[in-house]
């Protein structure tokens, strides 16, 4: 009785802060996506399917079908520049090591908007990549860098990839070295043992990679805003829009709901893959 | 001369491709040119204009309050739930597992719309309290995981040895536990801090007028294309800044694990 007493008393703070804070505003957002919106921006009375039949227009549509382009094409380039990246820091010298790691992880720690905009800047109309684009005949006078889904794709990959190493260096880290010795020895080439003896040997690093690039990928909102403009705008955008410019609540909260949807299935087998990493 | 291994040439364009926009954006703020194409000289004058702008200088304020607040809750929070999670084996415990490690799992931009409509439904006006609620929230979650695994490594007999020897349930606190659990305590307030400082999609969701923080000043600056050169000014500070902390953290985080790795 007194260690049930004590645990409830240490466990309270943080359970109830996370209770009012995160579970309460979670299950509200649910809720209210079944509202109607009043007039003054706030939310009505009853109970309406409205926000969700957003998904039949065209234009919404689009915007899904986008938002999970972008996000399976940024996971796939993270995770293939990723792996040569964290193969070269793990064959590099023990002194090495731990600075190529480092200068990987580095840009990670700096703000993630200042990145974005340093590509906005280096991608702008009269930037330094346009200037040298130009300078060298690769680019027309009026074409532009920005405001297109390959911008938004690669300043994403920019942003991601240090987080894409980080879990394939890990699962490197306990990769048995023997087994490649093993798969030249019996005739492998280096090629054909990286393929079919280390990438399997590093499937969950490849998991984890891609969790953690793909789920907040889903969740865009600064890349696609500063880079992307109208012709690529996601999901997040149009949450923003609906939040900000007409205050249509129970839209955004059909649109964040959709979009926790998407990625709760990504959500689900991280959480669950956890207990396995420990062992 | 021997052939660069492809993983070298890999390892060599992704430094580039991950450093080049950085020190661009770097050199452009002491670049005299209002535009930034070319080079036409050096200056001090962007740094000096962004020093005398009142915004900028009030969202530095705005970010480094917000950031103490929810570092100093994040951290006491965050390691009693660690703890906890640590000890006890219950029900209780598992869902406050999953209380605190979803949000980790969750988009970003879900938790600023649904903080965001919380706080409207029960009338708290959006402004500091917001910003510091939420921000507190987020950076608990990742202060329980990384005091999770440095409890891994925390030895139980020294609490059984300080029973023995008479200590009361809050000596073992003050005079064990915290003494030994604080080197991982620093480094989950240096991360607190740094994603605090850092966090902008949730801070603009939840934030209402006079609660601007630094990366939402210069998201407002970049979106009005006003002021480019100071935006440079402004990042390379922020840059220069959270890598300073980053490292410093590093350097704890990693001199911490030895002490505790350390047999006693």
């Amino acid at each position: 009785m007194r260690v049930n007493s004590r645990q409830t008393l240490l466990t309270a703070p943080s359970f109830l802060w996370m209770l009012v804070l995160f579970a309460w505003p979670a299950l509200h957002l649910l809720v209210m996506s079944f509202r109607p919106p009043d007039a003054t921006g706030g939310v009505g009375e009853g109970w309406t399917l409205e926000a969700w039949k957003v998904f039949a227009e065209p234009g919404y549509l689009d915007v899904l079908w986008r938002t999970i382009g972008v996000s399976v094409v940024t996971t796939l380039g993270c995770v293939l520049l990723a792996v040569p990246v964290a193969w070269r820091i793990h064959r590099a010298s023990a002194r090495w090591r731990s600075w190529m790691l480092l200068l990987v992880v580095l840009p990670f720690w700096t703000s993630f908007l200042v990145r974005v905009y340093a590509w906005r800047v280096l991608l702008q109309a009269n930037g330094p990549l346009a200037t040298l684009l130009k300078s060298i005949g690769c680019m027309s006078d009026d074409a532009l860098l920005l405001y297109n889904p390959t911008a938004v794709i690669m300043v994403m990959i920019y942003t991601y990839l240090p987080m894409a190493v980080l879990p394939i260096y890990a699962a490197m880290e306990k990769f048995d070295p023997v087994l490649l010795d093993a798969a030249a020895d019996l005739g492998a080439r280096p090629w054909q043992a990286f393929v079919k003896v280390v990438l399997p040997g590093i499937r969950n690093g490849l998991i984890a990679a891609a969790l953690l690039v793909g789920i907040p990928c889903l969740g865009s909102y600064v890349v696609p805003d500063m880079i992307g403009g109208i012709d690529a705008e996601m999901l997040g955008n149009k949450i923003g829009q609906r939040l900000f410019s007409d205050r249509h609540l129970p839209q955004a909260a059909a649109l964040a709901t959709a979009l926790a949807m998407l990625a709760m299935p990504a959500v689900v087998v991280a959480l669950k893959r956890k207990p396995e990493d420990a062992e | 001369m021997k052939r660069p291994r492809f993983s070298t040439l890999c390892f060599i364009a992704v430094i580039i491709f991950l450093y080049a926009p950085l020190l661009v954006l770097m050199a452009n703020s002491f670049n005299a040119s209002k535009y930034g194409g070319t080079w036409t000289g050096f200056t001090w004058q962007w740094y000096d204009k962004l020093w005398k702008d009142r915004a900028t200088m009030e969202a530095l304020a705005n970010t480094l309050k917000i950031g103490l607040c929810a570092t100093v809750g994040a951290t006491l929070l965050g390691t009693l739930a660690a703890w906890c999670l640590h000890v006890y084996r219950s029900p209780l415990q598992r869902l406050h597992l999953v209380l605190t490690e979803l949000p980790l799992a969750v988009p970003d931009i879900w938790i600023g719309v649904a903080m965001q409509l919380f706080f409207v439904s029960v009338s708290w006006e959006l402004g500091y309290s917001t910003v510091i609620a939420a921000h507190i929230t987020f950076c608990l979650c990742y202060v329980t995981a990384v005091m999770m695994g440095r409890l891994q490594s925390f030895d139980f007999h020294l609490i059984d040895a300080a029973r023995d020897l008479g200590a009361t349930h809050w000596q073992v606190a003050w005079r064990v536990v915290i003494p030994v659990l604080w080197p991982g305590m620093v480094a989950s307030a240096m991360l607190a801090f740094i994603l605090s400082l850092d966090d902008f999609v949730i801070t603009f969701f939840v934030s209402g007028p006079g609660a601007a923080t630094l990366p939402s000043r210069v998201y407002s600056m970049a979106k009005t294309s006003r002021n480019l050169p100071i935006i440079n000014a402004l990042s390379t500070l922020l840059i220069l800044g959270t890598l300073l902390i980053a490292l410093i953290g590093h350097l704890l985080m990693s001199k911490g694990t030895r002490e505790v790795s350390r047999p006693m």
